[in-house]
């Protein structure tokens, strides 16, 4: 495959431009085992033949509902589970290339000091029996970065850093809330001092007030430590506040991608358009707007998805041929706007309007 | 005296809750009072541990101990001609009471899985309830079942009586629920966060159908939410609950244009809105304190912008009522300026 797809590469307002991982046709397929002996009766496609660049210095958002493989595919990046097919390849120079399937236990253990991930539920993913110092020194130490009184050290001013006060390095997670607790599983994020850090769903479980802190905190910490973020949520509304582009998942597809104004101003897929409809819109004055949009059903059994688009039954637009028949495949439609849908060009989605236009 | 029209369905009056715990008193709910109008759709916001589903649960009398409703009333007009009935005062295995749970007044969860049997069949949990509390057979109370199955719009309804739970999507199980709590036609609906767990276009469905279910059969509900654009789309009235207490409530309109309370204010610019990508969300500083340990005074001061050293962390603002209905629990809007009494304090 071509690694360096020309339509994949429209710099960001925030990046560089330089491409810091390049995935290619990704694919995880688990297979369904039945019976004694396991025999396998199907595959469940989560992720199916996804492609995409995260830019040095940017945040990519990857939005989309329960099933359609956004977490799975951040996963996959981190080989936290094993790619079936398909490419992920990490510059961490620009002229440096490595490919991270390739890699050994030993290296991807290595690689995994630049490449980390903050996790969704700050209650179960951080260990009951660890104080934060352990835990937040745990990666340094597994690494061998620091040791003594340079690691004490170190934790202290990741702790400053996200907002926790040093001196409550030796208390339990117990003792701290759900917010206080993410700026926890982010110290230890950034303890190796990585590139690229995979937010799952990291502000999810959290109250407006909070998640509103640590928004303003992922983006403070983008800034100082000139990370690379790849944001995985559901919420629309987080997503773009927080995105320079966005990804939009379907049943373990990809079918849209483009700078954030333009994908939420401009969408090119009748299921994007579909999903900003449905997202309630603080504002009573607006109410009923959108009720004519709803989708039908549900989102499709990626063990059994649908034939061509994945979307074709609950789509308003299908054509009964193409649609059916014909996976459409992620292209250009619009300079830097990429979109899987046979109609992309021809139809007149509404978006989300411009402040100040409502 | 009101009209009777003007009756409100259910008045909640100075309702607390509290929990008798090891560590000491969970004051979960704590003087709170609103009313819920007939037909319409009162939403109850508030953030993680304010007691928007203890205030539901009471109303229901659905407390476990170490909870217990210590002290309050919750009026239950069924008949604007008759006196209302006080669902506090009614005793657990009382006839009343379960004549009112489940059938003048039903509720849906947020975890459909855990709110059906996973041992039985749709159809059979939605039939159980017609056959507990009407005078109905076995065979008309399937019919009945597969109507009202159909009409929450799952589809193949004959069929799909026979599902258990998890062969079902978390969308079609939580119309499940819907249909389980109207198969006796309540007079309230209480919804506790039914489309959180829910994906957005899922969520659209369901509010459509709750709305429409409501157009239908003239039922009153009562929405929890913690999500403002889900109280924006379906609310009449809105109650915003701040530890245990109402902060404000009044009309939908007047609540998201000119909300009075700081933390009202301060949860409206702190929620990123569709469009307006980019930039610093405004936050709440500090976090929700701990129920047991609520700060005295004004039980927000101690996060509030507009804190005034001396008074708000001092005296107990009550509900104001600035007009038109719209009430506010701040002393911006009080002229109260002396401490809380002993009496007060004692509480």
């Amino acid at each position: 495959m071509n690694m360096h797809d020309p339509t994949l590469e429209t710099p960001g307002p925030n990046a560089s431009g330089r491409t810091l991982l390049g995935v290619r046709n990704l694919k995880v397929h688990f297979p369904i085992t039945k019976g004694l002996l396991q025999r396998q009766v199907g595959t469940v496609k989560a992720v199916d033949d996804v492609s995409f660049d995260i830019r040095e210095g940017e945040t990519l958002g990857l939005v989309g509902e329960s099933g359609c493989g956004k977490t799975t595919t951040g996963r996959a990046l981190l080989r936290v589970v094993e790619p079936t097919a398909g490419s992920v390849t990490y510059y961490p120079e620009p002229d440096l290339a490595v490919d991270m399937l390739a890699l050994g236990k030993r290296e991807l253990r290595g690689l995994r000091r630049d490449i980390r991930m903050v996790l969704q539920d700050p209650y179960s993913s951080l260990n009951p029996r660890f104080t934060v110092s352990q835990i937040v020194s745990e990666p340094l130490r597994a690494n061998n970065i620091a040791t003594g009184s340079e690691l004490e050290d170190r934790v202290a001013t990741l702790l400053r850093r996200v907002g926790l006060r040093p001196e409550y390095r030796g208390r339990y997670p117990h003792a701290f809330s759900g917010g206080e607790r993410q700026r926890i599983g982010i110290a230890r994020a950034l303890a190796t001092d990585p590139k690229l850090v995979v937010c799952d769903e990291a502000v999810s479980a959290l109250d407006v007030s909070v998640q509103a802190q640590i928004l303003n905190l992922l983006s403070d910490l983008q800034d100082d430590f000139g990370l690379t973020y790849l944001f995985v949520a559901h919420d629309l509304s987080v997503v773009e506040h927080i995105s320079d582009r966005v990804a939009v998942m379907y049943v373990g597809r990809l079918v849209e991608l483009a700078d954030t104004a333009e994908l939420y101003r401009r969408p090119k897929h009748p299921y994007t358009a579909a999903l900003m409809a449905s997202v309630p819109k603080p504002d009573p004055t607006l109410r009923g707007k959108s009720r004519r949009h709803r989708l039908q059903g549900e989102v499709a059994d990626p063990a059994n998805p649908p034939s061509g688009c994945h979307f074709h039954p609950r789509c308003p637009f299908n054509d009964g041929d193409a649609c059916v028949k014909q996976a459409p495949e992620l292209r250009e439609v619009a300079p830097g706007h990429l979109a899987a849908c046979h109609y992309a060009e021809r139809l007149q989605l509404a978006g989300i309007a411009a402040p100040g236009a409502v | 005296m009101r009209p009777d029209s003007a009756t409100p369905l259910i008045e909640v009056r100075d309702l607390r809750t509290h929990f008798f715990t090891d560590e000491g008193v969970v004051k979960s709910v704590d003087g709170v009072s609103f009313d819920i109008p007939r037909g319409k759709t009162l939403c109850i916001v508030g953030e993680s541990g304010c007691g928007k589903s203890i205030t539901a649960r009471s109303i229901l009398k659905l407390i476990a101990p170490p909870g217990r409703i210590v002290s309050g009333q919750i009026l239950y007009n069924r008949d604007p001609a008759q006196p209302p009935v006080d669902i506090v005062g009614l005793s657990q295995r009382s006839q009343e009471l379960r004549a009112i749970r489940g059938r003048e007044i039903a509720m849906i969860f947020q975890e459909p899985m855990s709110a059906l049997s996973p041992v039985h069949t749709i159809g059979d949990q939605v039939s159980e309830t017609i056959l507990l509390h009407e005078r109905v057979g076995r065979v008309e109370a399937k019919a009945r079942a597969i109507k009202l199955l159909d009409r929450v719009g799952i589809p193949r309804a004959a069929s799909r009586f026979d599902a258990y739970p998890f062969q079902l999507s978390g969308g079609m199980r939580q119309r499940a629920c819907i249909a389980m709590a109207l198969a006796c036609s309540p007079k309230l609906l209480i919804a506790d966060e039914p489309t959180t767990a829910l994906d957005v276009t899922t969520q659209a469905n369901i509010l459509d159908l709750i709305a429409e279910l409501q157009a239908e059969m003239g039922m009153a509900v009562m929405f929890i939410t913690h999500d403002l654009g889900v109280v924006a789309e379906i609310a009449d009235e809105v109650v915003v609950m701040y530890l245990g207490t109402v902060a404000e409530r009044g009309d939908v309109f007047s609540i998201f244009r000119d909300p009075q309370h700081p933390y009202t204010r301060a949860l409206m610019r702190s929620i990123p809105r569709l469009g307006e990508a980019g930039g610093r969300l405004e936050s709440i500083r500090g976090i929700v304190p701990h129920p047991s340990n609520r700060p005295t005074g004004c039980p927000y001061h101690t996060r509030c912008d507009s804190y005034m050293p001396g008074i708000c962390n001092r005296v107990d603002p009550r509900l104001e009522d600035i007009g038109d209905g719209h009430l506010v629990r701040c002393l911006l809007h009080s002229d109260r300026e002396t401490p809380v009494n002993a009496g007060e304090l004692a509480r």
